[in-house]
């Protein structure tokens, strides 16, 4: 069996697993309360806040716990604009945002606020001159992912928070959700940005936990109100054996990122080298610095991106097609849209995405068996 | 010493089946529930099962639940979406002055759109009749929001007649049943519910988990947008292993365990009660005991002892209570529930404290508590003098 779909989801790690039920069994009090038994469960989750914001440079008060990477990032587009709204209505995203962000988006369109949908390059990365040709006197947040989910491409995060440095009252949101634990953090972290999206599903840890960086000072209307948790920011009975597991996770997964990303691009180096000038196939994660090592998505010409998945499934190979919350009734993936590629090409994308369990022997074998299928439908001409 | 935990209305522990259940999905199942995949297909089976197990338990189907990150998010999106949807058919919204700090923030966020809304205020039993929400009721009311249970005193809202009051008006029936939600039978037709709100973590379930049941003829607009997770509704990658626990948390409790419960708990309090009048302790319990009282929760006015010290000294011999309701970190506000009942300068506001029962609780337990409680009170009451 080989699972290269880590970017849909991970599969929790054993040590954060043994972290979360032990938290679960003794400290699942609420940490709220003002017991004892509330006193440990709280100082366990400002202790895990610690933690996280420590593992991303940042301050512990700057770090909310979420439900989701969704959720995050409904919030922070969501509560920036209510909260800024009497300042200016236009916000600046791209064409290949996830739907959390693109839908966040397209509601905020509904209730009369003006959204600048940035395209991207053929390689699938924004201009940090075309975000500042589109901010007005009324742009209030530009958002843009720190690593594209569907084709791994690193946007130019740093450059746009140098060109936001003249524009202080905007918020910079970035959906760092694919970008954490890749050993990209130098690269893209910049202390420009004002709101970062994470989601611990995707770095081994559990499901259910997400957390939004916010910068002190920087004004946010809650999505969820309450009991005031979250400083009054995000409210509802603390998830702490989650929170406690997912600051475990991060560590671990910062911990040996560097080694991950060797191992990783390692795999995906492999892969390249066989697919790269096969006829019918189109590669749109290069080996190159501004892509991910940890996703490889291409496609073969003339062969549905679901019908491979199948077939590869049969062979207990499991990837996805360019992205897995909108699988089901995919009309094509917006990011490949977005870079302008034929249909006929985008519709036969899949994506293969690694994790630190990945190694080159699936590779290997991916390429053994990948060759048989291709080797069927060797006889449509490209 | 053994700790005992009587603060199980702020949270109860994990049931070892559920930390089981949970654990075996999150090494088993690990596939995007929305991935076409066998292990997203594998992780949409258990989705689909657990989600069945949730509806019936309130007598739904399957696609009218849809499951949340808890009790808060359950009641944010019900109030604000229903509020939204609704805003062309009037503006008035008809809660209570009791309700859950999620519902009554919320509130006060609508209000601050435009939306009129009354908080009805209740009786000395910390309860309200039907006849109040039915002279609150006005043709432009486009939302009624009442709490099943409420947390701080245990008295029961009477649901059902305001179901039945309401099924004719095109106000929607919000309530939230995170209190009552596996103590009491809840049927959302029989009581013409329209939304639900539940929180597992109240239930010996998983944190962060929880669902909002929405009648399938009202139509909402997600609160959280993204992939198109629980049929578009409520997006991001579903959190499997913790439904799972939360529903195998539902199906341990089966509505004769449920009155078990109950009965268990009226015991319980019955047996503190007369155990306190044994040792002459001064004490009133605050909202009444009665067929509209979830035994779960027993708010006691202990006379003369003022609420952060008790409960403190409670806390050095290792027994938890609650001195309002969990909430803001850290701080002690006057409870608004007993405000509400008593006024602000009623003595009870200031000298209170809440006892929440759990399955996991034992007579001896509660002897163990009452003793301290005597003891406790009678202490700082001569230190009084
Ligand atoms: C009556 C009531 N409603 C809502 C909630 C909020 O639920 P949760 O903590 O799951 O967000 C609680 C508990 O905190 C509650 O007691
Ligand atoms: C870039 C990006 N943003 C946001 C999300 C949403 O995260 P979650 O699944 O935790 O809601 C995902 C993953 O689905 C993602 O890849």
């Amino acid at each position: 069996m080989i699972y290269f779909d880590n970017s849909s989801t991970t599969l929790i790690n054993a040590n954060v697993l043994n972290t979360y039920q032990a938290v679960s069994q003794k400290y699942w009090s609420n940490p709220s309360s003002l017991h004892k038994f509330g006193e440990k469960s709280f100082m366990l989750v400002e202790q895990s806040r610690l933690q996280i914001a420590d593992l991303l440079g940042v301050k512990g008060s700057e770090v909310f716990f979420t439900s989701s990477g969704t959720e995050s990032d409904n919030w922070a587009i969501k509560g920036t604009a209510i909260s800024k709204r009497k300042l200016g209505n236009h916000l600046i995203t791209t064409q290949i945002e996830h739907p959390a962000v693109l839908n966040s988006m397209k509601q905020l369109e509904e209730l009369g606020f003006k959204v600048t949908y940035l395209p991207v390059d053929q390689t699938g990365i924004v201009s940090p001159d075309s975000v500042e040709q589109a901010i007005t006197e009324n742009t209030i947040l530009v958002s843009i992912m720190a690593v594209n989910n569907e084709i791994g491409s690193i946007q130019p995060i740093a450059k746009i928070g140098d060109i936001l440095k003249e524009y202080p009252s905007i918020h910079y949101h970035v959906d760092a959700v694919q970008a954490i634990g890749k050993n990209l953090w130098s690269k893209l972290f910049h202390p420009r940005i004002d709101l970062m999206s994470f989601s611990a599903h995707k770095f081994n840890g559990p499901r259910g936990v997400g957390f939004l960086y916010k910068k002190a000072n920087r004004q946010l209307q809650p999505l969820l109100s309450g009991g005031g948790q979250e400083q009054n920011l995000r409210s509802g009975t603390e998830n702490t054996p989650g929170i406690v597991a997912s600051a475990k996770a991060l560590r671990l997964t910062i911990e040996t990122q560097q080694k991950t990303a060797q191992q990783t691009v390692a795999i995906k180096r492999e892969l390249l080298d066989y697919l790269t000038d096969k006829p019918g196939i189109s590669i749109f994660s290069p080996d190159a610095s501004d892509f991910a090592p940890h996703i490889l998505t291409f496609a073969l010409e003339g062969v549905r991106g679901e019908t491979l998945v199948h077939l590869l499934e049969e062979q207990e190979i499991y990837v996805s097609t360019t992205s897995a919350c909108s699988s089901k009734d995919e009309t094509g993936s917006g990011t490949l849209k977005a870079m302008a590629v034929d249909d006929r090409i985008a519709q036969g994308a899949i994506r293969l995405s690694f994790s630190s369990e990945n190694t080159l022997a699936e590779a290997q074998e991916f390429i053994s068996k990948f060759e048989e299928i291709y080797k069927r439908f060797e006889n449509i001409s490209y | 010493m053994n700790s005992l935990y009587f603060d199980n209305a702020a949270t109860t522990a994990m049931r070892p089946e559920v930390i089981e259940e949970m654990t075996d999905k999150m090494t088993t199942i690990y596939g995007n529930a929305s991935s076409t995949h066998e292990f997203g297909r594998q992780a949409k089976k258990v989705l689909d099962d657990s989600r069945e197990i949730l509806a019936k338990s309130i007598n739904a189907t399957d696609k009218e639940i849809i499951i949340t990150s808890g009790g808060t998010e359950s009641n944010n999106m019900a109030l604000r979406q229903v509020a939204q949807i609704k805003q062309n058919e009037g503006n008035h919204i008809i809660s209570t002055v009791i309700e859950h700090p999620s519902v009554l923030r919320t509130l006060e966020y609508l209000e601050g759109l435009g939306f009129e809304v009354t908080y009805l205020p209740v009786n000395l039993q910390g309860n309200l009749s039907t006849e109040d929400v039915k002279s609150a009721l006005r043709p432009d009311t486009i939302l009624v929001s009442l709490m099943s249970v409420n947390n701080e005193t245990g008295a029961k809202l009477p649901i059902h007649e305001i179901g039945e009051l309401l099924k004719d008006h095109q106000a929607v029936f919000h309530t939230d049943a995170v209190q009552s939600y596996g103590l009491d039978s809840i049927d959302v037709r029989r009581d013409h519910i329209d939304l639900l709100s539940t929180s597992a973590h109240k239930i010996n379930g998983p944190k962060f988990i929880g669902f909002l049941y929405l009648n399938k003829d009202i139509f909402v607009k997600p609160l959280i947008l993204g992939g198109e997770q629980e049929s578009k509704r409520r997006a991001g990658t579903e959190n499997v292993p913790a439904i799972a626990g939360f529903a195998k948390a539902v199906s341990l409790l089966d509505e004769k365990s449920k009155q078990d419960k109950q009965d268990f708990f009226k015991k319980l309090t019955t047996q503190l009660l007369s155990n306190l009048k044994e040792n002459h302790v001064a004490f009133e319990v605050n909202g009444q005991l009665s067929d509209n009282h979830s035994y779960h929760v027993l708010n006691l006015w202990i006379k003369g002892v003022e609420t952060s010290r008790l409960q403190m000294n409670l806390d050095l011999n290792h027994i938890a209570v609650s001195g309002g309701s969990a909430c803001s970190a850290g701080s002690l506000e006057p409870s608004h529930v007993l405000t509400a009942m008593y006024g602000e300068n009623s003595s009870r506001v200031n000298e209170s404290i809440r006892i929440s029962f759990g399955e996991f609780n034992t007579e001896s337990e509660v002897e163990a508590l009452s003793n301290q409680v005597v003891k406790i009170s009678s202490k700082l009451l001569t230190k009084n003098k």
